[in-house]
């Protein structure tokens, strides 16, 4: 027996290694029709590594201080050995992810992949989703310029526009009457701290997706076809070893990824003030408000919302409620779906056009968030959040009344 | 019911998006970073012209010289007046509380000004100061209306009067008319200006040339591993299909 073996052997008595791998790896069965869209979930997983090793190494020379911070991020781009590639590959890191996760959600959402029995997965993959943008809100007052702080202000007003526990609830938050530099230390000590609960609730999200199976394409459930590949006489006929074919996939799929990520961090890292914004090299000042006020850009289209509702008797709140209205309504997607088939690909005109107005309204939305309001941009993003609402609510009508096409017995190419 | 849905969809549509303009016209700053001695320029006017009221606090003076192609001794005889060391960082002797009484607000530090500005603003902003007795130092700027700072390269630009046009009621700006010549004509004072806007964006990002002339290889390494990686999972796939 050879010395690795014997090595394996006396593990495996002690802890499931062997069993894990193959479970996990070499013996799970996924569909063999994957296609593109498929890239995107271990392309997460790299990112959420990728944010938490730079992110540790950023905190080794960050200071969460209100007077220090602005400067200890400029020490980090001139000072620190290869301090800047590290704060631009978290900066554009930050965007890289949420691009990625939207990707992510958008192919669950046209390959039916929240429909039964995958529903638990795509609840856990919308917490996820959650801590992700509460992790990037605290992130991003870290470098402490001007939009870091009038964000942060203008989102933790939200919560103060609750009615009754509003004030106090602001001031619980901020740990302060304004943003302040007791703000700025908590959101470090959480924006440390969440990336490694995200890490616990991901790896929560891949032993549902392992307990279910992956879906694919077709929407078709392979483990419901018939048995028997090369590999094995009682697997999914349709179904190959995660290992070696889609880790050799997903290699191909990350080497891809990082040459845009790359092309970005090393040519234009601000992306045009959308990764990075051109008001946050002003170091903050709580005493000069910014004319223009805009989140990052992966969360415009929920401030786009915001703004689109009217305020009722002075109180912002029923913004408040239709923003988090609009992210929690994802949670209900599994139960909304009354069509007979899961993938896009056997769906009919109607549900296809609705999906590609919601991905156009979603955009449109993300644009409005960034600009100042105008009559018309307020006009066009309360029609842009009727429909999104419309798009998740009229559903059970709509996937009903869609005229679907026959969904194959196995796979297709 | 379906032609509701399609009623609504189709009020959507005009949603494409048209893009909204305003502010002033800026003209393009066309910076050469890779033009040392427009860069070496841009320096001299820097620490000539604006290192006594603005700070670049997060600029070091030896990482100057080393990023400009300059010696030490070449920085600390000509472009060094606020230190008598070279690691140090471009500070200034003026009191924030001083500053702020003399000209309203204190003058900014201007390491990162050109990120948050763009260099276009800069480059037009500089060469955008005009006449108008009603302000404390006598110039206005038509970039950045009623500003604190007086038109410190007077002497350079010679002084400008802005004529305006009335369009519906607004006064709309028509051009600048030279109404004392400087020392530099026209031409000359814009390249000046191209240099120390070019400096300051130097000085936003001190990295940032090396990081260009890294990325290509960069992007070289992982495009030949994407291709190796390419094909290996041609050769594993073969299995498949």
């Amino acid at each position: 027996m050879s010395m690795m073996k014997s090595m394996v052997d006396w593990i495996d008595e002690r802890y499931p290694l062997t069993k894990v791998w193959n479970e996990h790896l070499a013996q799970y069965y996924a569909p063999k029709n994957f296609n593109f869209w498929y890239f995107m979930g271990s392309l997460g997983m790299l990112v959420l590594v990728m944010q938490i090793l730079t992110g540790v190494w950023l905190a080794m020379s960050y200071k969460p201080d209100a007077e220090l911070a602005f400067g200890s991020v400029e020490y980090i781009m001139r000072d620190v050995d290869w301090g800047w590639l590290i704060r631009y590959m978290h900066s554009t890191g930050a965007s890289a992810f949420f691009i990625v996760i939207y990707l992510h959600m958008f192919r669950g959402l046209i390959y039916g992949s929240y429909r039964k029995p995958r529903e638990l997965l795509w609840i856990i993959g919308v917490i996820i989703y959650l801590v992700m943008m509460a992790t990037a809100f605290m992130g991003y007052l870290l470098p402490w310029g001007q939009m870091s702080y009038w964000g942060a202000q203008v989102i933790v007003n939200l919560f103060s526009a609750v009615p009754v526990v509003g004030e106090e609830l602001g001031v619980w938050i901020r740990g302060d009457y304004v943003i302040s530099d007791a703000t700025l230390n908590r959101f470090f000590a959480l924006h440390f701290l969440l990336p490694f609960l995200l890490a616990a609730i991901v790896f929560i999200h891949i032993v549902a997706l392992h307990k279910v199976g992956s879906n694919n394409p077709d929407g078709i459930e392979i483990k419901k076809g018939p048995k028997g590949n090369r590999w094995s006489d009682t697997a999914p006929a349709d179904g190959i070893p995660f290992h070696p074919y889609y880790s050799v996939k997903d290699i191909a799929g990350v080497a891809g990824f990082l040459f845009l990520f790359a092309l970005v961090l090393f040519y234009a890292p601000e992306m045009g003030g959308y990764f990075l914004e051109h008001p946050n090299f002003e170091p903050a000042n709580p005493l000069k408000t910014p004319e223009h006020i805009a989140p990052v850009w992966y969360f415009t289209p929920f401030y786009a919302i915001l703004r689109a509702v009217p305020s009722v008797a002075g109180s912002a709140f029923p913004g408040v409620v239709a923003m988090f209205a609009s992210i929690l309504i994802m949670f209900f997607l599994p139960w909304l779906d009354r069509s007979p088939v899961k993938s896009i690909r056997y769906k009919g005109m109607l549900y296809k056009v609705l999906m590609a107005l919601f991905v156009v309204d979603f955009i449109v939305l993300g644009y409005l968030g960034t600009q100042p309001t105008t009559a018309l941009y307020k006009l066009m993003a309360q029609i842009g959040t009727i429909y999104y609402f419309a798009f998740f609510l009229l559903m059970p009508i709509y996937s009903k009344l869609d005229k679907t096409k026959p969904v194959p017995e196995r796979v297709t190419k | 019911m379906k032609k509701l849905i399609i009623a609504f969809l189709l009020a959507t549509v005009p949603l494409v998006v048209v893009a909204a303009g305003g502010g002033v016209h800026l003209d393009a700053a066309n910076i050469n970073l890779n033009d040392k001695a427009s860069l070496q320029n841009g320096a001299r006017l820097f620490v000539n012209y604006c290192l006594s009221c603005h700070s670049a606090k997060y600029q070091r003076y030896n990482r100057m010289a080393r990023d400009l192609g300059l010696t030490d001794e070449q920085v600390k005889e000509n472009l060094m007046f606020t230190t008598d060391k070279i690691g140090d960082t471009m500070e200034i002797a003026m009191d924030p509380a001083d500053a702020a009484a003399w000209f309203g607000t204190a003058p900014p530090d201007l390491s990162v000004i050109s990120r948050a500005r763009g260099v276009d603003w800069i480059y037009t902003y500089l060469r955008s100061f005009y006449v108008d007795e009603s302000r404390p130092f006598g110039v206005n700027n038509l970039v950045f209306p009623d500003v604190g700072m007086p038109h410190v390269f007077w002497d350079l630009q010679g002084l400008q009067r802005a004529v305006f046009n009335e369009h519906d009621g607004k006064k709309v700006f028509e051009r600048f008319e030279q109404v004392i010549p400087g020392t530099l004509s026209p031409q000359e004072f814009d390249g000046a200006m191209r240099d120390l806007t070019a400096f300051l964006s130097y000085v936003g990002e001190p990295i940032q040339m090396e990081r260009r002339a890294m990325g290509k290889w960069v992007l070289l390494f992982i495009g030949v591993f994407f291709v190796l990686a390419y094909l290996l999972k041609k050769e594993y796939w073969k299995d498949v299909h």
